[in-house]
């Protein structure tokens, strides 16, 4: 269950590394270099999403080898689900179940906490890494952690597994908090920190064991494609044409929301074609005028709100009426919804996330339970909601989330609006 | 360019390009494959507009050409440098760098619009001068010292960014890839950046028209006899290298126009540049070609992708097509210059070696005693 609840984004750092690599190749063989190419993950899964899922006319919906009808059934049931706790704190909330005993855990005194984190490559992660921060200086300020050592992987599977063993042998870890840059390669690695005694918590992208002492993550992809693709559909008439413009293939995550929306598009009647884009904006562009082009556009999803403003921008440019759109909570989008006056969705992968590895950090020290699975809420911002985001987070980078959920934390707003990345 | 052989002395027979009337020089120069490029935009235009009538409005049309201007900018760029023997593979992430500085440095204030600029401009020709340098004088070769400034960019992007996009900057600023023209007669908008593309390959003519031109294909050609000739060698180079950064932070400009301001922009751009400019003709390893050829192959290439879009062929076959087109051109362009240009079987030109070289004669082509073994050039093989 653990993989549907990845996030994902772009991967630069490793873009640059294959870009390199083509650039040998595209002079020895002449042959090959272009966008979406380079932005490849290492991702295990990748290289069958590559090239067969690309265009179209390609297995889609149930069929497509992203999709999970019981993951899809389990998701969209919690999305209406009950969450615990106080709805002020959203990052503490969690669906009841399965909760693990961490009395063996119960410590006295500031611990050193240890975490492994993937990247910090897109606004998506700077921002939580933000939050996470100012998170951290509480719970140091409070006596519970002492210090926390981080090691960024800058998306390279091989170099967090060396970060991992690292904290393992020589980092005197009282918690190892990891965010897996991929499921199936950081597996292994977790189940060592496992074997510590320590207590692990991992968070938003998952991995294969159940080792961990909770797993932190939003409800999950499915859950956004269902909340996406059911608002274009309403919006929409059967037979109206909606263009999916997606970051890149072979990532869960992503490819559970394309596959859930696809899924209800089919269903409901509505035409979607899918591109990648590699979030790049002049792509974007060029997609969105060569559909135009075509015929009419009524409709535009996104995997991820990187480049909405390019997607809108391009129907401008056009001349074009404006298209329903689904974008994220992005500030950059939720500012040229309300400007354009367009009839759009917000869906949101929880960016308060980043917090809640920390308190769960201080619950174990407590020796208080926490969930096995900690699934948090996932509530897309309607058009009646953003006015609220816009007006609460008006000083804010357009690369800010609006679901930061640091309004409480030292620090607010300065920090987030100064990008101060540790 | 012809130009070098232009100044012959009379006792030579003159080029078949250089024969017959108007009509007919026009027809030869179509059928080499700088001239070739331009019937293949027109072949395709028509194409696209056969699956699309749309496009052929003069509106559709504006814009398309607009949108094409950023790479046909970095293929003139790029000519410079290929046309002169070497590669420049830090397009596009100067093109990057310079679009994530001017979304950090620019921001809301429109007052900082032209010293940014002026920024841009200076990084741009100093990227062009260590490209040159180092390539000239250090002797590395383009292809690994483009690289490393690719490289290098990248990671100044990367460390100024985090990878993530930044805010767009000012409106105005933008203006320059997104604005235009308005109340030009037929069109609703005449787009800033195609006024940009005309003034640019205009001034990249002429340029090529004057010595410096020459002594660039020259030194193409055969950089030891442009040396012994006295042409600066090292400095025409260098030249090409910032004439290339400057097209690339000219595209980077009207992207942020265009696009925005993220961190991906511009990626792949290289081999977008090297790509139009074999399409247009021109010769890998230099001496060949014209520039408003790789101009027209930047958009023929951008014609050929919209054409592969309209008639829904998935857009993964793309850097495919490219690669394929890469080594047709270059294949093709290679022998069709020298048979295009050779004089006809049987009419050959009876080696004049008793002739001294020309101590006057500016155009190092004409010493053909300096060519390195294995080195060919039609016009001038016995």
């Amino acid at each position: 269950m653990s993989r549907l609840a990845r996030q994902s984004r772009p991967l630069r750092r490793r873009a640059v590394r294959s870009a390199a690599a083509a650039a040998a190749a595209a002079l020895v063989l002449s042959a090959c270099g272009s966008t979406d190419q380079s932005a490849q993950t290492e991702d295990d899964s990748s290289d069958a999403g590559s090239s067969a899922e690309q265009g179209s006319d390609t297995e889609s919906g149930k069929d497509s080898q992203w999709f999970d009808q019981a993951v899809f059934d389990t998701q969209d049931e919690q999305r209406g689900a009950t969450f615990e706790g106080d709805p002020e704190q959203p990052w503490l909330q969690y669906i009841d179940g399965e909760m693990t005993d961490t009395q063996q855990y119960a410590a006295d005194g500031a611990q050193k906490a240890c975490f492994a984190n993937a990247s910090i490559s897109n606004p998506w992660r700077q921002t939580g890494w933000i939050t996470m921060n100012q998170q951290l200086e509480v719970l140091v300020d409070e006596g519970v952690i002492s210090e926390m050592e981080t090691r960024d992987a800058e998306d390279d599977d091989n170099k967090q597994i060396a970060d991992i063993d690292y904290f393992i042998e020589e980092g005197g870890c009282d918690v190892f908090i990891i965010s897996p840059n991929s499921t199936a390669a950081m597996t292994p690695a977790v189940e060592r920190a496992c074997e510590t005694g320590k207590p692990v918590i991992v968070f938003d992208r998952g991995v294969e064991t159940d080792c961990y002492t909770t797993f932190i993550h939003p409800i999950g992809g499915y859950a956004w494609g269902i909340d996406t693709a059911n608002f274009l559909a309403e919006n929409l008439e059967e037979g109206d044409k909606v263009v999916a413009l997606r970051i890149l293939p072979g990532v869960d995550v992503l490819e559970n929301r394309w596959a859930a929306a696809d899924q209800i598009f089919s269903e409901e009647g509505i035409e979607a074609v899918d591109y990648f884009t590699g979030a790049d904006p002049a792509e974007i562009k060029k997609i969105i005028s060569d559909e135009l082009a075509k015929g009419d556009v009524a409709g535009v999803w996104m995997d991820a709100g990187d480049g909405a403003v390019a997607a809108i921008e391009a129907f401008e440019d056009a001349g074009a009426d404006l298209p329903v759109m689904t974008g994220e909570d992005e500030m950059s989008f939720l500012r040229k919804w309300e400007e354009t006056g367009l009839t759009g969705l917000a869906p949101v992968y929880s960016n308060f996330q980043w917090r809640t590895p920390l308190l769960a950090a201080q619950k174990v020290f407590a020796g208080e339970e926490v969930p096995t699975e900690w699934v948090l809420p996932q509530t897309p911002i309607t058009e009646a909601e953003r006015a609220d985001y816009l007006a609460d987070n008006e000083g804010m980078p357009d690369g800010h989330y609006a679901k930061f959920g640091g309004e409480d934390l030292p620090g607010y707003p300065e920090v987030w609006e100064e990008r101060q990345i540790p | 360019m012809l130009d070098q052989t232009g100044r012959q002395t009379p006792s030579r027979r003159p080029l078949p390009a250089h024969e017959g009337s108007a009509a007919q020089r026009f027809l030869t120069g179509l059928a080499t494959p700088g001239g070739a490029v331009f019937v293949l935009v027109l072949v395709l235009l028509l194409a696209v507009v056969a699956s699309n009538p749309t496009f052929g409005e003069p509106d559709r049309l504006v814009r398309f050409l607009a949108r094409s201007t950023p790479i046909a900018l970095i293929a003139i760029g790029q000519y410079f440098v290929i046309v002169s023997g070497e590669f420049d593979l830090s397009m596009g992430s100067v093109i990057a760098a310079q679009v994530v500085m001017a979304g950090n440095l620019i921001g809301q204030d429109d007052s900082r619009i032209l010293p940014v600029m002026a920024l841009m401009v200076v990084i741009g020709a100093l990227v062009g001068i260590v490209n040159g340098l180092a390539t000239t004088l250090l002797g590395v070769p383009s292809f690994i010292v483009t690289l490393g400034t690719m490289l290098a960019l990248s990671g100044l992007v990367f460390y100024l960014t985090g990878g993530a996009a930044t805010g767009n900057p000012t409106d105005t600023f933008r203006e320059i890839g997104r604005g235009g023209l308005e109340g030009v007669p037929g069109i609703e908008l005449l787009p800033y950046p195609l006024l940009i593309l005309v003034a640019v390959s205009v001034a990249a003519w002429w340029l090529m028209r004057r010595p410096y031109g020459v002594t660039l294909v020259a030194t193409g050609d055969n950089p030891s006899a442009a040396e012994v000739s006295g042409a600066r060698v090292w400095w025409v180079k260098t030249r090409a290298f910032v004439l290339s950064s400057l097209s690339a932070t000219l595209a980077g400009i009207i992207l942020v126009g265009q696009a925005g301001v993220h961190p991906s922009v511009g990626r792949g751009y290289e081999f977008i540049a090297i790509t139009a400019v074999v399409l247009g003709g021109v010769v890998l390893g230099g001496g060949r070609g014209w520039v408003l050829s790789a101009a027209a192959g930047a958009i023929a290439l951008d014609l050929l992708f919209t054409l592969l879009n309209f008639r829904d062929i998935p857009a993964t076959w793309r850097d495919t097509v490219q690669g394929v087109i890469i080594i047709l051109a270059v294949a093709l362009a290679g022998r069709a210059w020298r048979g295009g240009l050779r004089l006809p079987t049987g009419r050959r030109r009876t080696p004049t070696p008793s002739r001294a070289p020309d101590a006057d004669d500016p155009t190092p082509a004409a010493h053909p005693t300096h060519r390195p073994p294995g080195h060919h050039q039609g016009e001038m093989r016995p």
